[in-house]
């Protein structure tokens, strides 16, 4: 049986590239030579350019975190295609600069950024948060950012404003599967809407995210800019945003009109609601053998209970 | 068709079969399974399952459409390799996944319909992985063991839901899979209806007037 455990991480597994890039293109190499699945050999991802922030360790997890390569090979991001790999391999496709986002809406001061700027908007800070995919597998990431709370004072939310829609980019030729399949087939209803209630939006832990692992964002995790709310689950965490706005009702976001009784507006990670088909009480920890239990809104209970007060967690799940 | 024809044949098919697994191992030699290969290993076995099993549902089909004899000398064998690789994704759940959580594992398969699907679909292509050998044929006798192994159409339907149901919104390849069964039932079922009208007309015109 091709059972392994497997190893434990240190945190030389994340920061010694070098060992690991000389071990992908020795794979690259010999794969070529054998002339066999020559794909593999384009599989690998180009580290990015180095970014560094100071790391916030209050709001850090004490967990390692997981490689590099696993973070950046094994994504959801449905612009580029529904396999995992599918990121990895067309991310090469974004284009991420130049790039504008504009902030507007219910405001008094709508804005338009360019992303350079918007990066230098309040100071970079490095936290390492866990990330729980709906298909019940996790990760724990270094990401690079700032309090998606900074932005939004900066361009004044107006009374009536209740939530906050964030949008994808559509742009079919940097986005591969955006174009339309057979008979017109799309996996999704594009642009990719996201939202947060204004005050999930606000909470310190929401972060604005510009890179990860000491990198600029790499393309197929979202990049130039994304949203991280590490109680959720990730696909509330909008990628390759070219808006954000503050809006009075409720925004109709991609997964829930795909699929309204499977991926609710809130989506908070609950062990006790499960998916309609499958369990949600425990995950994969990604490197890891067996699965572990999944904590009550991702381990964030103490910080993000509060703002669900009242609220029947499987009526708004 | 000669002996030695039959052979060569029935090699192939043992080769393209085994191609999958030595596929999954070749990855696993070269540390290459994804960054989650229990599920990748998984979805690899649960997809080579059911392609072979409609590969053995497509020799009849075959016979019939191309007036050829030698795909269900086949039949048995793709039918066997679908139970290997089915078992070999039932073993990959129960060990590496679930790692014998008997209790979450039953939890499972009561309460979300895909597994049901898949559980019954397994149980449907046990009596006739055990039922295969030529004994058994004559120990059942061929017309009840015939009749016992269309449980083989169950288990491809079962197969079939098993991947539609579990399959994310988005995704087509699950729609493929069952396009090809109903294309395959289809012919069976039109052949079926062509042969019973001819019946009955024979019947028919044999009637004194």
């Amino acid at each position: 049986m091709l059972i392994r455990r497997a190893p434990r991480f240190t945190s030389s597994d994340v920061t010694d590239e070098t060992l690991y890039w000389s071990r992908r293109e020795w794979i690259a190499g010999a794969t070529a030579a054998l002339a066999l699945l020559p794909s593999e050999a384009t599989a690998v991802v180009p580290p990015g350019p180095p970014l560094q922030a100071a790391r916030n360790e209050e709001l850090s997890l004490r967990e390692p975190p997981t490689k590099f390569e696993a973070a950046t090979t094994y994504n959801n991001f449905y612009e580029f295609g529904v396999n995992k790999d599918d990121p990895s391999r067309l991310g090469h496709t974004l284009r991420p600069r130049p790039w504008t986002i504009h902030v507007d809406g219910l405001v008094h001061k709508p804005k338009t950024f360019d992303v350079d700027e918007l990066i230098h908007l309040h100071p970079l800070e490095e936290r390492v948060y866990g990330l729980r995919c709906v298909e019940a597998w996790s990760m724990v990431i270094p990401w690079i950012g700032f309090p998606l709370a900074a932005l939004l004072r900066r361009v004044e939310p107006t009374g009536q404003a209740k939530y906050v829609e964030f949008t994808t980019l559509v742009d079919p030729s940097q986005f591969p599967a955006q174009r339309p399949g057979f008979f017109g087939f799309s996996s999704l209803d594009w642009p990719y809407v996201e939202g947060l209630r204004l005050d999930e939006a606000v909470h310190p832990l929401t972060l604005l995210t510009v890179g990860m692992y000491g990198q600029v964002l790499p393309n197929q995790n979202g990049a130039p800019l994304r949203v991280v709310v590490p109680w959720k689950y990730g696909f509330k965490s909008a990628k390759s945003i070219v808006r954000i706005r503050l809006v009075a009702d409720q925004p109709k976001t991609a997964w829930n009109k795909a699929a309204p009784q499977e991926y609710g507006f809130y989506s908070n990670v609950n062990p006790q609601v499960s998916h309609p088909r499958w369990s949600q009480a425990t995950e994969r920890r990604i490197g890891e053998f067996r699965r572990r239990p999944t904590l009550m809104f991702n381990g964030y209970a103490d910080q993000v209970a509060h703002l669900y007060a009242g609220m029947d967690l499987r009526k708004s799940y | 068709m000669s002996r030695r024809a039959r052979l060569a044949l029935k090699a192939g098919v043992w080769g393209a079969c085994l191609m999958p697994l030595g596929w999954l191992l070749y990855r696993f030699a070269t540390d290459d399974l994804t960054a989650n290969p229990i599920s990748f290993v998984t979805n690899t076995l649960g997809d080579w399952t059911l392609r072979i099993l409609l590969a053995s549902l497509a020799m009849t089909p075959l016979r019939i459409v191309l007036g050829l004899a030698w795909p269900i000398a086949l039949r048995r064998l793709l039918g066997l390799f679908a139970f290997f690789y089915v078992c070999l994704h039932f073993s990959v759940w129960i060990v590496l996944d679930f790692f014998f959580d008997w209790p979450r594992m039953g939890e499972d398969i009561v309460k979300r319909p895909y597994i049901t699907l898949g559980m019954l679909g397994l149980l449907s292509l046990l009596p006739l992985a055990v039922t295969s050998t030529s004994g058994w044929i004559k120990r059942l006798g061929a017309r009840t063991w015939t009749r016992l192994h269309r449980l083989a159409y169950l288990a491809g339907v079962l197969g079939c839901f098993h991947f539609l149901w579990l399959a994310k919104v988005g995704r087509t390849d699950q729609y493929w899979h069952a396009a090809v069964l109903a294309l395959l039932l289809g012919v069976r079922l039109v052949h079926a209806a062509v042969r019973f009208a001819r019946k009955r007309r024979r019947a028919a015109s044999t009637v004194p007037a």
